[in-house]
């Protein structure tokens, strides 16, 4: 059986409000595959987006350690997180969090700015993602210029662009209509079934976490 | 980076008419700025244009009090000193009492080998030396009159009274942009010619007198021994260096020089606030973009960069524009004063990169709380910021 693409080894992670320590997730163990889809679910404050926080390396965990693809997160320093962030992940918001003063083609290509990638090859990689999520008419539009759910998938685009290891969703549906949301489940199914990502979505949408291959519930701060 | 310098050159036009007013502000401060530090260098040119080997000597109570002329050979064998001249404050109205300008009576044999900054073409100074009542004017005050070579200009004396009439024999042009180009120069000894014919006291007297001295290290000892020489007697002498004269000259101004010099430099202080209020709040609005860029894997180097860019963007164009502003400011400035108020009255190279300096620094400075701020920002305090 290959290794885990991902293992959280009993994590934790508190805030401290004044002199109160406040905690989010307690002893959390976890193991996700190359290729999964899970969608966490779960009540507010139940500690799904701080957990998904921790595997994309935007937080860190007060205790334990988050391996990814063998890298120890808790180990690396900041540029260095930043760095791995950058070749490693894919970022879907629930407002899509575009840059409302950059194109969609230039919003896809942002990430590709931190590579190597010459120019020409960066806009090609960029025309392709947009193409990809069937947004290749609207690549000179700005994000005021598009809809809810076409801003959705030009993020999509640039989360995928990269080729990251895996795509990180934060209630990507939770600002979209139905049938945008169910436009943006479909590619995400597909860019799981097709080109093998690891998706890791947290939702509070039933209906949205049927599309991925596992459920994981958080309670508290702990896996139901 | 190509495309993070379009980064900063779209944020800085998201929010136009708040870059405008911002542009505008920096542009009438940097203006505002290089218009007062021009006004301070016109009224410090004389200091600025003192030779280091020139020494005046002077009546030791006040300047207004003349030396006799029997001084001069006295002053000349003081070891050190290699050629004495001297001048007398004529005055008088010329056309109307608006119009002043310096005019002098000068020994015309010594005054322009003490002076080698007033330059006259060799055949006008021998034309000049010629003529009893002939004078030498400056390159601005030819232009100004329109007076040529031949021309007369009567003056109404009023220290020296009478109706005198002097001929242009030539026109001196400044070496350089410190050089006073609107004097007028004619010989001392037509008017002391006129002084004993009309039986005034002041014959045989000078206003001061100038020492051209071997090595500018010498002269506190030169200037201790050229008053040494008149000690005790009726009239004593101050000799000090020609900038220090000059500046015992401006003395009396002095505070409210002082007082634009420091506000030239409030003004830099302004520019600041102006342009760090915009900064912080535009870094402010986009503290949730901020974090977005972090998370997709840009460092805060690139979002300090993308800030510090902006504001110093934002600063360079203002500046620029009120460089741009400033030269026909100062030129309205200086049409409006008085003819002669200032004869040297430009802005100074100094000044230019001064006001240059003042915009990058400013753009700099602006820019460096909001943008440690955005750098070290905790990507998840960004994504919840809700602005």
């Amino acid at each position: 059986m290959p290794p885990p693409l991902i293992e959280i080894q009993n994590v934790s992670k508190s805030y401290h409000r004044d002199t109160l320590e406040i905690p989010v997730l307690r002893n959390i163990s976890l193991s996700i595959a190359e290729g999964d889809f899970v969608a966490f679910m779960g009540p507010s404050g139940s500690g799904k987006t701080t957990l998904l926080n921790l595997i994309a390396g935007i937080d860190r965990p007060t205790e334990g350690r988050v391996l990814v693809a063998g890298t120890d997160l808790t180990e690396l320093d900041e540029s260095a997180l930043a760095e791995w962030r950058s070749r490693n992940v894919g970022f879907i918001f629930q407002f899509y969090n575009l840059i409302p003063v950059l194109t969609a083609l230039e919003n896809v290509e942002l990430p590709l700015l931190l590579t190597p990638l010459a120019k020409p090859e960066r806009r090609g990689h960029a025309e392709t993602a947009l193409k990809i999520v069937g947004l290749g008419d609207r690549m000179r539009h700005y994000p005021r210029q598009l809809s809810g759910g076409q801003e959705q998938r030009v993020a999509i685009a640039r989360a995928v662009v990269s080729d990251p290891t895996i795509l990180v969703a934060d209630e990507p549906t939770g600002d979209l209509d139905k049938a945008s949301a169910e436009e943006v489940l479909a590619l995400m199914e597909r860019l799981n079934r097709e080109l093998k990502k690891t998706i890791l979505m947290v939702t509070h949408d039933p209906h949205a976490a049927e599309r991925a291959r596992s459920i994981r519930h958080l309670d508290k701060g702990e896996l139901a | 980076m190509l495309e993070l310098l379009k980064l900063i050159l779209r944020n800085t036009l998201r929010h136009k008419l708040r870059s405008v007013l911002t542009l505008l502000g920096i542009a009438v401060a940097v203006m505002a700025f290089m218009l007062l530090r021009t006004v301070v260098t016109a009224w410090n040119a004389g200091v600025e244009a003192s030779a280091a080997n020139r020494l005046i000597t002077r009546h030791a109570v006040s300047f207004v009090f003349p030396l006799p002329y029997a001084y001069r050979d006295r002053i000349a064998r003081v070891p050190g000193v290699e050629r004495v001249t001297f001048a007398v404050w004529f005055s008088g109205v010329y056309i109307d009492k608006n119009q002043f300008f310096a005019r002098l009576a000068v020994d015309s044999h010594t005054f322009f080998e003490v002076y080698p900054e007033f330059i006259v073409d060799p055949k006008e100074f021998e034309a000049f030396k010629r003529e009893r009542n002939a004078c030498i004017i400056g390159s601005e005050i030819a232009e100004r009159y329109r007076l040529k070579i031949g021309d007369v200009m009567p003056v109404d004396g009023d220290i020296f009274p009478g109706r005198w009439e002097f001929v242009v024999r030539g026109i001196y042009r400044p070496r350089d942009k410190t050089t006073d180009p609107t004097s007028m120069l004619f010989h001392w000894h037509y008017l002391e010619e006129t002084a004993r014919k009309q039986g005034d006291s002041r014959a045989g007297q000078v206003g001061w007198y100038v020492s051209r001295i071997g090595h500018p290290d010498d002269s506190p000892a030169v200037s201790q021994a050229i008053d040494g020489l008149f000690a005790n007697s009726r009239a004593e002498t101050k000799t000090e260096t020609e900038r220090a004269f000059q500046q015992s000259f401006l003395s009396s101004m002095g505070a409210v020089m002082t007082a634009m010099d420091v506000m030239s430099f409030v003004i830099i202080g302004i520019i600041l606030l102006v342009l760090a209020n915009t900064m912080i709040m535009s870094a402010r609005e986009r503290t949730h973009e901020y974090a977005v860029l972090k998370t997709l894997g840009f460092s805060g180097r690139h979002i300090f960069f993308l800030i510090a860019g902006e504001s110093l963007l934002l600063s360079f164009l203002g500046s620029a524009a009120g460089m741009l502003v400033t030269f026909p400011a100062v030129a309205g400035f200086q049409g409006a004063l008085p003819k002669g108020w200032f004869p040297v009255f430009y802005i100074e190279p100094r000044t230019i990169v001064l006001g240059c300096l003042a915009g990058l620094l400013v753009g700099f400075a602006a820019s460096l709380i909001p943008a440690r701020r955005a750098a070290t920002l905790r990507i998840v305090d960004g994504l919840r910021y809700l602005g």
